[in-house]
């Protein structure tokens, strides 16, 4: 009885063990990433990193200032939002409610699709269509630019958008909507008057996923985006938070690596963030 | 008396139904143009030629197949370490777990981890596996960051499948007088299979579409290896040799060969998980 008592108890800790390799990950994660991070903001000055609109890592006198990526990718993402939300939003809402039920499984399967098409497909498609295509009807000297990069990045937060929103519709309660139709409202007043409203922190939530989504996303973004470390500007070549680190890593060293490291650090931050504020609106919904 | 709905009431109605019949058709417009362009670009460039050969320098030609077979080695690897892992924590949350607090903290890391972007992903794996186990860049150590990027994804798709299995199938193994690990491993595991193959087939998706995690880690050569050999050499799965091709030698032909199949790939790996859930919807029914 003992020995099976004991071999019990082995294995149950094994589990334990196995549950948190997943707490074990988090945090060498964000210890690799600070102590990695730390050096090369001490050494330019936490000021001058963040706030200095001059990056020039392999000039003769190096300058390591940020805030052009901040900028972009605030702006970018920004951008992202403002295009891709309202039309994952209506879509979502067209999906949970109006439309017939064989034209909604075929338009999840579609929109898995799109959520599944690798981010480098994107970005070669935005590469060879967007790109020239901006150059053409804006009359720009170059396509890779910062609009190119919303629009990618629009598309590619799309399926997540309409997946959350369309989830958290669905879950609104029936009898909500009954009682508005009841009341004399039409059904599409009915949609957007109380079921939108009732699942608003889930469409929330997909909204501040989408904003994880576009940060984060490096590969679309480096193929359109041109890379150049300017200020942020619509139709000029621009470089992310993202971009600055996958595109100096391969020939980098010393300081200048140290300092990609700090950027990964920023990125990080503002994810973090991210997931805070995901975690709030958890904790609200949950308490109301 | 049935007053009739004022004009300003029917225009917006009207409107709002308009954007979204316009959204949807905006985005069934994409998802059919994504495809179309890619497959139009990408199907006449996959020849026979190009799947089963290496590239040559000698002979200007070049081929995926090393590439093709990085990916596969990612694969096997990845699920072959990810698997335990998360169905192993996905157990314990489930089965074993009794301190709410470990339960809130493990979910809580999980779901941390879901959110990290992959090139933070990548620099980290980078540093940890490549340099400080000291695997070079190398597929093992691609796959290892890997394997903690697809964590959440198995970790998930088991709990919620743990969570169907009906709690009398346990009582009735603890009443035979079963052990608990006896329970977990000839009931309760076997009913949920299922998921745990639906939360293969998504991280399958997710290693197929990943280049960012692997451009630091698996680097880009394109070597021919056999399996073990493969795993602690460098080499480029499809999404980086793709990556490869379009931005720094502008081959797109290729480019586009290789987004085919990737498209292909995804439409598969969505039809299979569709597949699987209403395998799963139709067994939970029962």
């Amino acid at each position: 009885m003992n020995i099976k008592k004991s071999k019990e108890d082995v294995i149950h800790f094994i589990f334990l063990i196995l549950g948190l390799i997943a707490v074990g990950s988090v945090l060498v994660i964000t210890v690799y990433l600070v102590i990695s991070g730390l050096p090369a903001i001490r050494e330019i000055g936490l000021v001058d990193f963040l706030f200095g609109t001059r990056w020039a890592s392999t000039a003769a006198e190096p300058e390591y200032g940020i805030l052009p990526f901040i900028l972009t990718s605030i702006y970018g993402t920004a951008g992202a939002i403002l295009i891709g939300v309202p039309i994952g939003f209506f879509a979502a809402v067209y999906l949970a409610k109006m439309a017939p039920r064989k034209v909604c499984s075929f338009m999840q399967l579609c929109i898995g699709v799109l959520a599944g098409i690798p981010s480098v497909v994107y970005g070669l498609v935005g590469m060879l269509i967007l790109v020239p295509g901006i150059m053409n009807v804006f009359n720009v000297p170059d396509g890779a630019s910062l609009l190119a990069a919303i629009i990618v990045l629009a598309v590619m937060i799309l399926p997540s958008v309409i997946n959350v929103s369309l989830t958290n519709l669905q879950a609104v309660p029936r009898d909500y909507e009954e009682a508005s139709l009841a009341l004399g409202a039409t059904t599409t007043e009915t949609y957007f008057r109380v079921t939108v409203p009732a699942a608003k922190s889930g469409i929330f939530t997909a909204i501040v996923l989408g904003i994880g989504r576009a940060i984060g996303e490096a590969m679309a973004v480096m193929m359109v985006a041109g890379n150049v470390a300017n200020m942020p500007s619509l139709f000029q070549s621009v470089r992310f938070l993202t971009t600055a680190v996958a595109s100096e890593m391969s020939y980098s060293s010393g300081l200048q690596r140290q300092a990609l490291f700090s950027i990964a650090l920023v990125l990080f931050f503002f994810i973090m963030l991210i997931n805070a504020t995901l975690l709030v609106i958890k904790k609200r919904s949950q308490t109301v | 008396m049935i007053q009739p709905l004022s004009n300003k009431r029917k225009a917006w109605c009207a409107i709002m139904k308009a954007l979204c019949y316009l959204s949807i058709g905006i985005v069934t417009a994409l998802t059919l143009f994504m495809l179309i362009y890619v497959f139009v670009k990408g199907l006449p460039e996959v020849t026979w030629d190009l799947l089963s050969t290496s590239p040559s320098y000698l002979r200007h030609t070049i081929g995926i197949l090393p590439d093709i077979m990085n990916t596969v080695y990612v694969v096997i690897a990845t699920l072959v370490m990810v698997l335990p892992i998360g169905v192993g924590a996905a157990i314990y949350l489930n089965e074993y777990a009794k301190n709410r607090r470990v339960v809130e903290l493990i979910e809580f890391a999980a779901e941390t981890l879901s959110g990290i972007p992959s090139i933070i992903y990548g620099l980290v794996g980078m540093l940890v596996f490549c340099q400080f186990l000291g695997l070079q860049t190398s597929l093992l150590a691609g796959s290892m960051t890997l394997v903690i990027m697809n964590l959440p994804t198995i970790l998930r798709t088991t709990q919620e499948a743990l969570k169907t299995v009906p709690q009398s199938y346990r009582e009735g193994a603890f009443a035979l007088g079963a052990g608990k690990w006896r329970v977990i491993r000839t009931v309760v595991l076997p009913s949920c299979i299922n998921g745990i193959i639906t939360g293969c087939i998504l991280s399958i998706g997710r290693i197929l579409g990943e280049s960012a995690a692997l451009l630091f880690t698996t680097g880009f050569a394109h070597n021919l290896n056999g399996f073990f050999e493969g795993l602690r050499s460098s080499g480029a799965t499809l999404t980086v040799a793709l990556y490869v091709y379009a931005k720094e030698q502008g081959e797109f032909e290729v480019a586009f060969a290789i987004a085919a199949i990737l498209v292909i790939l995804t439409i598969l790996i969505n039809l299979a998980t569709t597949f699987m859930g209403k395998l799963m919807e139709r067994r939970n029914g029962q």
